[in-house]
């Protein structure tokens, strides 16, 4: 019999050798060690560095920046709970308690069996679900305290994770690649998004033409990127096809991880055949032969029902080499055939990786990192190579356009907002769900549509958006005026919008990479500041304390989500500067308010074991 | 001259070669960009933000922003100088820096910029991090109550001695340094002589033993502000 460590060794550089020992493979490395061990261990560093040529640090570097690989033995299931605001909201910590009980553990500890480990995780996608978690890949929904007890019982009697989805969701969410209890939850179909898809004809009507004239399409329809940053995507196209090198690269980032963000998730799992094809017509627009889907870590539970339609669309000649060609397709006098094929990236709990430089660090097997610009991603990105980074519901709306023309997409929305946006709304509403609505709307009609009532505050945009409030609900919804990537948190009159603030800074201290000071200091202080406030210990001078050390990290930060990450303080205290000001004090004794004497003095009482005479306060 | 570009610095015309970032081109004009992470062996790194300047308006790092044609950049405005005291207020209470008794002080960047900035003590307060010491090699020290997490020596390992002694591990505030080894430095490759040693600007890599071989008040920044080797060369 081969020891531990043999046997360590061997399944280590069987991995290895499936990814062909290259280095910029190390998440898939590094994941698959996780998966089949529940830790990457670290004889295991030093085996991945030897195998791949690499160093063990950088291995460990790599390991230890993404939430779901570790270097401690976690235990067989892993229980990560979503705490955002929004479950919060729904009742998450009878939740956890109940998990704890049950479990006889806290958060962050495994049990003695080593079966399972607790863990909080940030938005897992599925607000408009709460509470939800994650048990390994599999997405538990609508939790209650009565089904904590449940999923334990069935995982110790059944040893089977699919045991715990006892009613699957709708459409291919009872798919048996995907087998989720997830619901779609698409409350709204419009025009562009979840019209009806006619496979093949967008990618046949693309390759009729030429790939300046795609471009010149897209470049018409005046389609923006759907992220949120809202980069006109024709010219991003137009920048990567014109940029030296002769490989290029088309990624989908699938990593929306913006708390409140799900819509990607319905596309990925109801339209994944269409955000194929508009990749595959962006490869043949800007001259790239490969395509990454970087899915979030949260969404493994797609990945093979993916990776199956991706098989059937190569069967199909519709990926993969010789695309549409002639024989296929019959183009008649056009002899244009491509070659174009995707893998799936998966990631492993960084938030950071939505970022397009972050997320083509990780493509190549680092640390989430961002990097420095310039150069660009269409100069220079994953692997060197002229890269074009769009967001799902980007591609899904390329396909739209070049089946059904520039013209028609661009009579739909705003005239600086072209076409549809999805809102993906969670929180005080009877409907949270998908919606697929024109830009231009705005949030009064957008809080009518989905059922809100007394809605004191709308988050626009998620954490790195803006906080809006009453004064605000008649503004149109697009990128001139109020710009969203589709995040709708909606806050009725019960919720304290500080609390909601607060929990945003807890969110991005977590997920800031540490690279630049500004984000990893500033938001720790901007955070501290808030919660003497909440507490009680706020004086004159804060707000324009948080203003000014927001003011720096905006300007100074390295990327986007440094550059926003004060928001949720800076447009609360916007918005909502008289909950602030309630909550500051002053006192007339000559003490400075924020010092609590009694609790300054409890040590020293101690030491003495008599109460203080002077400061004899309790 | 072929491929020179233009451009001004607080008003100043600066001249550069294509392919330069702003801070060369400064340096070469005899301008002081403040900085940190950025050193002229290495590559640039673009993490400590100190280098912050406005070009056309918008704030860039300096050592990794090209100069251009004509673009407008301010360096010594009151608003930039501002965002760098933060920075260096920032980074001092992130670790746990002790001046008084640092066997880097009178040589230490950070506290020669603060010294610049005049900055006298932190406005933000101190987070007291729980950070470890590393003291197992015979000849170096690491201390990372110390580190300001520039990279300076991730750096001059790689490209300077052709070794990987040094990576960050973990994220956000919990980033740190790592050595490349299960437990300690001293079962690295490093030797007291590599460059990654000598070019810590602060005093988490420290060569023991000589710590005070110059004594207090005798060395670089105790005579001249950081800064002033490229300055005065213009006089």
């Amino acid at each position: 019999m081969m020891s531990n460590v043999e046997n360590l060794k061997k399944d280590v550089v069987d991995i290895c050798k499936k990814f062909e020992n290259d280095r910029t493979r190390m998440m898939d490395i590094v994941r698959a060690v996780q998966d089949k061990f529940g830790c990457v261990p670290s004889e295991a560093l030093d085996l991945i560095a030897a195998e791949v040529s690499s160093h063990r640090v950088e291995v460990e570097s790599v390991v230890s920046f993404y939430a779901f690989l570790s270097k401690e033995k976690k235990g067989k299931y892993v229980i990560r709970l979503c705490d955002d605001i929004i479950d919060r909201m729904a009742g998450v910590e009878k939740v956890a308690e109940a998990f704890k009980k049950e479990l006889g553990i806290d958060f962050g500890e495994t049990t003695v069996d080593g079966k399972f480990t607790l863990e909080y995780a940030p938005c897992i996608g599925m607000c408009d679900q709460a509470p939800g978690a994650l048990v390994n890949d599999q997405v538990i929904t609508n939790l209650s305290t009565d089904k904590v007890s449940e999923i334990i019982k069935t995982l110790n009697e059944t040893d089977d994770i699919t045991k715990l989805v006892k009613r699957v969701g709708d459409g291919n969410n009872s798919n048996p690649l995907v087998h989720s209890m997830v619901r779609n939850h698409i409350r709204k179909r419009g025009d562009v998004i979840f019209s009806e898809y006619n496979e093949g004809v967008a990618l046949k009507n693309a390759i009729a033409q030429s790939p300046v004239e795609v471009i010149r399409t897209v470049k018409a329809s005046r389609l923006r990127g759907r992220g949120g940053a809202g980069f006109p995507t024709g010219m991003k196209w137009e920048f990567t096809r014109a940029a030296q090198g002769d490989k290029k690269t088309i990624i989908c980032n699938a990593d929306e991880g913006e708390p409140g963000t799900f819509k990607d998730r319905a596309i990925l799992t109801e339209c994944a055949d269409q955000l194929f094809e508009g990749m595959t017509i962006a490869g043949y627009a800007v001259g790239a032969d490969t395509g990454i889907l970087y899915l979030r870590g949260e969404y493994a539970y797609l990945r093979e029902y993916l990776e199956d339609v991706l098989q059937k669309r190569r069967a199909k000649g519709l990926l993969g080499n010789n695309v549409c060609s002639v024989k296929r397709f019959g183009l008649f006098g056009k002899k244009t055939c491509i070659n174009f094929d995707i893998r799936i990236q998966m990631g492993a709990g960084a938030y950071i990786c939505g970022e397009e430089s972050a997320l083509i660090s990780s493509c190549e097997g680092l640390r989430g990192d961002p990097k420095n610009r310039p150069p660009f991603p269409a100069q220079k990105g994953y692997l060197g190579t002229p890269t074009s980074v769009n967001n799902v519901e980007t591609f899904c709306s390329v396909v739209k356009i070049v089946e059904k023309g520039a013209a028609w997409f661009s009579a739909l929305g705003s005239s600086g907002s072209t076409g549809t946006k999805l809102f993906s709304v969670s929180g005080d509403c009877n409907a949270p769900g998908v919606y697929e609505l024109p830009f231009g709307i705005t949030v009064n009609e957008l809080l009518e549509e989905v059922g809100a009532e007394d809605t004191i505050a709308v988050q626009m945009g998620g954490p790195s958006g803006t906080l809006i409030g009453e004064k605000d609900f008649g503004r149109k919804i697009c990128y001139d005026h109020l710009a969203t990537g589709g995040a709708v948190m909606v806050f009725n009159k019960t919720r304290d919008v500080l609390e909601v603030a607060d929990y945003f800074m807890d969110f991005f201290i977590e997920e800031s990479c540490g690279y630049c000071t500004p984000c990893r200091v500033g938001n720790v202080l901007i955070k501290e500041k808030l919660e003497d406030i909440r507490k009680g210990c706020g004086e004159n001078g804060d707000i324009e304390y948080l203003e000014k050390l927001g003011k720096t990290v905006k300007a100074a930060s390295r990327c986007g989500l440094g550059q926003t990450s004060p928001n949720p303080v800076l447009t609360s205290i916007e918005n909502f500067k008289a909950v602030y000001e309630k909550l500051l004090k002053t006192r007339d004794d000559g003490m400075c308010p924020t010092f609590d004497i009694s609790a300054a003095l409890k040590d020293s009482e101690k030491i003495i074991e008599r109460k203080s005479v002077v400061f004899d306060t309790v | 001259m072929e491929n020179t570009i233009t451009f001004t610095i607080d008003g100043v015309e600066v001249k550069a070669l294509a392919g330069q970032t702003i801070m060369e081109a400064a340096d070469g004009a005899n301008i002081y960009i403040p900085r940190l992470c950025a050193h002229k062996d290495l590559v640039p790194h673009g993490s400590c933000r100190m280098c912050t300047v406005n070009v056309n308006g918008r704030p860039q790092s300096a050592c990794t922003q090209p100069a251009a044609e004509g673009i407008t950049v301010e360096n010594e405005t009151e608003d930039i100088n501002e965002i760098r005291k933060d920075l260096v207020d920032m980074l001092f209470v992130e670790g746990n820096h002790y001046c008084m008794f640092c066997e880097k002080s009178g040589n230490c960047d950070l506290q020669g910029l603060a010294y610049r900035f005049g900055i006298l003590a932190p406005k933000y307060p101190y987070l007291f991090p729980d950070r470890n010491v590393d003291a197992s090699h015979p000849d170096i020290l690491i201390d990372r109550n110390r580190c300001v997490l520039c990279a300076r020596c991730v750096r001059a390992s790689k490209d300077i001695d052709g070794k990987n002694v040094f990576q960050f591990v973990d994220r956000g505030p919990e980033k740190r340094i790592a050595v490349n080894a299960e437990a300690n430095l001293e079962e690295t490759d490093i030797t007291v002589t590599d460059e990654a040693v000598a070019i810590c600007p602060v005093g988490a890599l420290l060569k023991k033993r000589v710590g005070y071989a110059v004594p207090y008040g005798e060395r670089f920044y105790d005579h001249k502000p950081i800064g002033s080797d490229i300055e005065e060369v213009a006089k």
